[in-house]
């Protein structure tokens, strides 16, 4: 061990994290007194002894210290505040486990680890135990209070099944079991009635196994589900004690109980033998998924089940397959034909790649590069003589070993065992790596193990941007600069997410100096509206061309500023106003004329005026009024020719509801042509009349309506006298028009005799009188009339007379 | 599929109009039932019939959309009845949806999902974003949600078949998309670089730099099929009176029709002739039956005689088609009113065609195509004479009702039908003016002149570019020399014409006075253009991306320009547009 203690370990209040996690000590804790001089000192220690980092306690009194799996310490003070400083003794946050405790005072604490999380058990000076399964998300449980507990119980335990939660405890020889809703007593099958009272018990790493210690020396082994006992063993020390843990190894048969005293350690498993170490110093153990780690002043030691391979090849006299490759690998190397004899004998048992397997899990056991190296050589010699053995098994061992060497150097200090390793996943791995601080390491491993860049290095970088922005005594520029040199355009690499962390630690300066760099305006817009920087977020919005991320910004804008602001801040911006008048022409109607009013902008507000005068507003004075303030709004904006066309709207709306009062048909919502074509079809002439002199139509438009209308109706005596009341503005071509168009050949004939002599050809043959047409054209010595006709002479029998008239004119202009 | 698993079990499937036609090119009913879609309704403003206790909306992200939602599921809710709702948003969701569905109270009760579905290809050389509203949202409203959507596309494509090395465009919108998607391609630029590009060159352009070209009539075959049945999605239903039985047909009309892929580029006046030319073929091949043994008759039958009837069949619903066309036409006097659109295009007999378009209004033809008239008018002529704007305005106002006094702001805005300035050439006195003032104030002056509506100066493009043919004697239609016979040989496309220019030119360099003409935001690669190996340079494939619509006659004009020049136009476009759509995207009416 790296460290120089002075004190016991004993005089410490001790916690070491699993999967080769840090130590924390916490000295002189125990000392009554407290002038300012011998104040607590709490250290944090790497697990090679190297210290992390160490500060004064200057808070209350400590019962526990404990690691969460994300390794952070707490603190569970006599209060029943838990501090959590992270590995570098940095006050992260607190929280309490209640108020009664304020009184009662913690009088023992557990820190355990379930699939919820990292999870705290109190037991309080009045004896009730309150606990909860997730720090992060605070639920404090209290539990059913025991029955004739008056003291300290002689030991407890937290056990997890099934996603619940209990607690084991012994009150000299009774056991009771503590759950949500109640406390029972429970005896565990199979133990002798004078094992006596139970002084000490432990849970497996794995929730599956209790032990139970007794004060006549028993050892009871079990099912945590007290439903099976797995052996007993007693020994002959009857003294409680100081630490009992388990020590197996997932998927093994093996289970064994490593019990500590002072100066002596003792392995009992399912034997009646047991194994004995004799401890130098004040020793403490830490479980761990497959085996227990024994630390001391001066060592640290893993104490584990031998693996199976490892057994087989180390044996002595082993005859195992891997045993004889390794055996025929060192005599390869001496060039001696031995090699050839030991490999004969596992390939005639047809053993080799068993070997070879053998071979290979045993060396991701070692801890000693140089045990690892010949087994990996001699799995890869063993490999030459086989055919298809996959190769990934031992490349991918040789990558973990690597990894696993890097990471145990004690400069490094994290003794990871394979399986750990494996249970942990790289992930985790690299997560605590940047924990310490270690992003060389972390993205050598990255680059070695050849990680996507995605979840490797950019993470590793990202992590070490979020703690560069945190060292206060760098000027904003120079970090912004730091960061940028060493990220540069990294792919994976988020640049607000570290700028959310700058901002997290008061930097705002420096939090938008960083988002500058971030190329995705859709992550920056957040951050800067989070850290109330919304006009710098509206730019940023509107640069990026993205209309979803304006309209975030502008209805956050909404919600935060007063109204006036608000409109101010648009004003400013074109788009976001254009986008929010969209808004609201959807959803708050009100605010857009809000918003028109305070531009003066009279157009829009007429436009607005138009629109509900046929959208909203149903009641006609509704409507008249609305096109009212419409014509107000457009003769303010100068629009004169608006303003007069809503007025007329305004009339026409009027008139419509007297003929509808008088006529008793509906005519509202026609336009103005189609209310006077209405008012002609049924024969209503001085209505027509008078509407066409109230709103002067032009007298084109007025004949055009009025014969469609007549030939409608096929009011051919109406439609004559309309002929001659005077001089038809549009010509009698329309009229013979109207006329064909209700099949009445008859009177189009009437007609055609009156058209224009330019348009008269055209009106013969609408009329389908050609022999005329012919004439008409022959008259005026039109050529392109004249083949207009010949075009339309299809029937040779009737219309040869008119295409020999007409060939016999065309003959003649030609001769002149 | 889009229909999520995350509801599972039967439920009803409710459809917003628009994107009908879409999803049925995808997936037609049969696999929305394998998905356990029971009944499909049309989203539209009824009270809701449906019995099932799940529904599924796919709309598009719009606010009242989600309003039409919310009154459902509120009505549910007042009734007591609980159902589950999933809105599926297309092609993504936005945030003022789900503030709105906050708003009314229900975010909590509907889950929320997106179909992402950003191109469908229409044909082989044509993608359609699908979105229509493009071109109201973003000329109109001023609203750029759907700018990211374009660049994403031009990513995928990008990523797909580019790089692209040759980025050209005019106007606003263009240029954004283009910033928007340098940005999408710097995030994510890895690997590609060496690929040799399938397309390399592409060419984006805002709808609202040429608008004569899509309000003119058009006369190439597909141009006119799409004026008179609406093309939907690629297909089209054709009637009765097309079929010539008493069942409608839909058809797709795409690359795959052998008929039609030979005369959807052609002038309609050449349709007739080559397909009764096809008949005569198709009969001649008939005929080869007469005189078989019983070996080669096997053969016939076996072989050829389904690509027969498929082709005999299709052959009579394009001649179904053209009669019903030529039917429509000749009524309403077709020829006179291209004779107009063509006086006007060329800037003739104005005060003729005036009259001609007030008795079109006067007579009611029709409110579209009196506002199209209208617009041509404006746009040709830099605007409507103020005594004209507003004798037609108030000429249609009586004719079809006052609230599209709204239309003609909305008209005025877009820049498409505006009255001129009352100083008369508005350019002269600008160029004057900013000769005289200084520098700064000058500019403060051309931001003012253009913040006004947009001004087309089309009379002077036109001039430059040479857009109306010079003809001596009869365009022949038959064998069309140039781009201009989309429209019968009186107007070569200015969308067209522009491409065809920089293309050409590999930039903007001798177009300075066109693109002052047309406000400017054009771009161009900066870098400059390495000499290609001019082989290769002969096969290259050009993307046009038109933002905002494009027209079947601006599609045909310019794969005729690919043909004549060796390469390959293939187009992206936010929507398929047409005159008629363009008016009626900006129409306000009674809901």
């Amino acid at each position: 061990m790296e460290w120089e203690l002075k004190e016991d370990l004993r005089d410490c209040l001790v916690a070491a994290a699993p999967y080769g996690g840090p130590i924390a000590l916490l000295k002189n804790n125990f000392r009554k007194e407290k002038s300012p001089s011998s104040r607590p000192l709490l250290e944090i220690y790497s697990a090679s002894g190297v210290l992390l980092a160490n500060i004064l306690w200057k808070s209350g009194q400590v019962v526990q210290l404990g690691w969460t799996a994300s390794e952070d310490l707490l603190c569970i003070q006599e209060d029943g505040s838990v501090l959590i400083y992270n590995l570098f003794c940095e006050f992260k946050r607190h929280f309490s486990m209640g108020n009664e405790v304020l009184q009662n005072h913690v009088l023992e604490a557990k820190v355990f680890h379930t699939e919820f999380g990292t999870g705290v058990a109190i037991l309080t000076g009045a004896h009730r135990f309150s606990l909860t399964t997730n720090i992060d998300e605070l639920k404090l449980r209290r539990m059913p209070e025991v029955p004739g507990l008056q003291k300290l119980p002689s030991c407890w335990a937290v056990l997890s099944r099934d996603r619940v939660t209990i607690i084991l405890l012994a009150m000299g020889q009774d056991l009771y079991l503590l759950d949500n809703t109640s406390c029972s007593v429970v005896t565990p099958p199979g133990m002798s009635p004078h094992a006596g009272a139970c002084v000490q018990m432990a849970v497996s790493f794995n929730y599956r196994y209790l032990a139970l210690f007794t004060d006549t020396g028993s050892i009871w082994m079990g099912m945590s589900s007290l439903k099976e006992k797995l052996c007993e063993f007693s020994c002959d020390f009857r003294s409680p004690p100081r630490q009992m843990v388990w020590c197996t190894r997932p998927r093994s048969k093996q289970r064994a109980v490593v019990v500590a005293w002072d100066r002596r350690l003792l392995v009992a498993g399912n034997s009646k033998e047991c194994i004995q170490f004799v401890l130098d110093e004040d020793s403490y153990l830490v479980p761990e998924l497959d085996g227990v780690r024994v630390f001391s002043r001066s060592t640290h030691e893993f104490l584990h089940e031998i693996p199976e391979a490892s057994e087989e090849i180390f044996k002595i006299a082993s005859m195992a397959p891997g045993a004889l490759l390794l055996e025929a690998q060192k005599e390869y190397e001496k060039e001696s034909q031995k090699a050839d004899e030991y490999l004969r004998e596992i390939k005639d048992q047809k053993l080799l790649s068993e070997a070879v397997r053998q071979c290979i899990e045993a060396a991701g056991f070692e801890h000693e590069p140089e045990t690892q190296k010949s087994l990996l050589r001699a799995a890869s010699f063993g490999k030459c003589f086989l055919d298809k053995f996959p190769p990934e098994s031992f490349v991918r061992t040789c990558r973990d070993l690597r990894v696993l060497n890097a990471i145990r150097d004690y400069q490094i200090g994290i003794p990871l065992t394979f399986a750990q390793y494996k249970q942990l996943t790289i992930e985790v791995l690299l997560d605590r790596l940047v924990l310490r601080r270690l992003y060389p390491l972390a993205i050598k491993i990255c680059e070695y193990l050849r990680l996507s860049e995605f979840q490797g290095v950019s993470r590793v970088l990202a992590h070490w941007a979020c703690y560069k922005v945190q060292q206060k005594d760098k000027s904003d520029e120079e970090v912004a600069h730091a960061i940028n040199q060493k990220l540069g355009d990294t792919p994976g690499i988020s640049y607000s997410e570290i700028a959310a962390r700058a901002y997290e630690c008061g930097r705002t300066e420096l939090a938008i100096k960083l988002l500058e760099y971030e190329p995705r305006s859709g992550e920056q817009v957040p951050l800067l509206l989070k850290m109330k920087k919304s006009q710098l977020a509206l730019n940023k919005a509107i640069e990026s061309g993205d209309t979803d991320l304006v309209y975030t910004v502008v209805l956050h804008l909404k919600n935060e500023l007063n109204r006036g602001a608000f409109f101010m801040t648009l004003q400013k911006q074109p788009v976001a106003l254009s986008l929010y008048r969209q808004f609201c022409k959807h959803q708050e109607l009100e605010t857009l004329k809000d918003l028109y009013n305070q531009d003066d902008d009279h157009q829009e507000l007429g436009n607005f005026h138009v629109h509900s005068s046929y959208s909203s507003e149903k009641r006609i004075e509704g409507r008249v009024a609305a096109l009212q303030n419409a014509m107000d709004e457009y003769y303010k904006a100068k629009n004169e020719f608006a303003a007069k066309a809503t007025e007329d709207q305004i009339k026409l709306l009027r008139a419509q509801r007297r003929l509808q009062d008088d006529l008793d048909k509906p005519y509202l919502d026609y336009s103005l042509h189609d209310t006077v074509y209405g008012l002609i079809l049924d024969g209503k002439h001085k209505q027509a009349e008078q509407l066409y002199r109230d709103f002067r139509i032009p007298d084109r438009r007025f004949w055009w309506l009025k014969i469609s209308a007549l030939a409608e109706r096929e009011d051919w005596e109406e439609l004559e006298k309309f002929s001659k009341s005077k001089k038809s503005p549009i010509g009698y071509l329309p009229f013979v028009e109207v006329c064909m168009k209700h099949h009445n050949r008859h009177e189009a004939k009437k007609y055609a005799a009156r058209v224009a002599p330019e348009q008269r050809v055209k009106a013969h043959i609408l009329v389908g009188d050609l022999d005329q047409a012919a004439d008409a054209a022959i008259e005026h010595k039109n050529e392109n009339e004249m083949n207009l006709v010949l075009s339309k002479c299809t029937a040779v029998t009737t219309d040869s007379s008119v295409v020999e008239k007409i060939n016999r004119a065309k003959a003649q202009i030609l001769k002149k | 599929m889009f229909v999520p698993p995350q509801l599972p079990g039967k439920k009803d499937l409710f459809i917003e109009g628009d994107l009908m036609s879409p999803l049925d090119r995808i997936a037609n009913v049969s696999i929305l039932k394998q998905h356990d879609v029971d009944k499909l309704y049309k989203v539209e403003n009824k009270p809701v019939v449906s019995t099932s206790d799940q529904l599924c909306f796919l709309v598009r992200p719009r606010i009242v959309n989600v309003k039409y939602v919310a009154g459902i599921v509120n009505a549910d809710k007042a009734a007591g009845r609980s159902r589950k709702y999933k809105i599926i948003f297309s092609p993504q969701k936005f945030y003022t949806c789900e503030m709105v569905l906050e708003e009314e109270g229900i975010f909590g009760d509907v889950t929320c999902d997106e179909w992402a579905f950003y191109l469908l290809p229409l044909d082989d050389d044509l993608l359609s974003m699908e979105l229509p509203e493009f071109f109201r949202d973003y000329f109109l409203e001023g609203d750029q949600r759907w700018i990211s959507g374009v660049a994403r596309a031009l990513e995928l494509l990008n990523s797909v078949f580019g790089p692209f090395t040759h980025t050209y465009g005019i106007g606003r919108c263009a240029k954004m998309v283009y910033e928007v998607w340098r940005e999408l391609v710097e995030e994510s630029e890895c690997d590609g670089q060496a690929r040799r590009p399938e397309i390399s060159h592409v060419f984006l352009m805002d709808r609202d730099v040429d608008y004569v070209t899509a309000l003119c009539s058009q006369v190439v075959y597909e141009g006119l099929m799409d004026d008179t049945f609406r093309i939907k999605c690629g297909s089209v239903d054709f009637g009765p009176d097309v079929t010539s039985s008493d069942r409608s047909f839909k058809v797709l009309l795409n690359s795959q029709d052998k008929v039609f892929k030979e005369i959807r580029n052609e002038h309609f006046s050449n349709v007739f002739g080559f397909l009764s030319q096809k008949a005569r073929n198709l009969q001649a091949q008939y005929d080869r039956r007469r005189g078989m043994d019983i070996k080669q008759m096997k053969n016939f039958v076996s072989q050829e005689l389904k690509g027969l009837k498929q082709e005999h069949r299709l052959l009579s619903l394009h001649i179904g088609a053209c009669e019903s066309i030529m039917k429509k036409k000749t009524k309403q006097d077709f020829q006179e009113l291209l004779k107009t659109e063509h006086s006007l295009l060329e800037g003739f007999d104005i005060r003729e065609s005036t009259s001609y378009i007030e008795e079109h209004i006067d007579r009611q033809v029709s409110p579209i195509e009196s506002l199209r008239l209208m617009c041509l008018l404006s746009v040709t002529e830099n605007g409507l004479v103020p005594k004209d704007y507003r004798s037609l305005k108030s000429q249609y106002l009586q004719s079809y009702g006052p609230e599209h006094l709204l239309t003609f702001h909305n008209l005025k805005r877009i820049g498409l039908l505006t009255e001129q300035a009352p100083g008369e050439a508005l350019t002269a006195v600008e160029s004057k003016v900013s000769k005289l003032v200084t520098d700064r104030a000058a500019g403060k002056l051309t931001d003012a002149f253009s913040s006004l509506a947009r001004r087309s100066n089309f009379r002077g493009i036109s001039k430059r570019l040479g857009l109306i043919p010079r003809v001596d004697g009869e365009y022949n239609l038959k064998m069309p020399r140039d781009m201009a016979y989309v429209f019968s040989g009186a107007y070569m496309p200015l969308s067209c014409k522009i491409m065809e220019q920089v293309l050409e030119r590999k930039g903007w360099l001798g177009l300075e006075e066109v693109v002052r003409l047309l406000n400017g935001n054009e771009f161009a690669p900066t870098e400059p253009v390495m000499e290609e190996n001019p082989t290769w340079e002969a096969q290259r494939v050009i993307l046009a991306v038109f933002l905002g619509g494009c027209t079947f006659s601006e599609i045909s004009a310019l794969r005729f320009l690919g043909k004549e020049k060796g390469c390959k136009f293939i187009f992206l476009t936010t929507a398929i547009t047409s005159s008629a759509r363009m008016m009626e995207a900006m129409l306000e009416t009674r809901v």
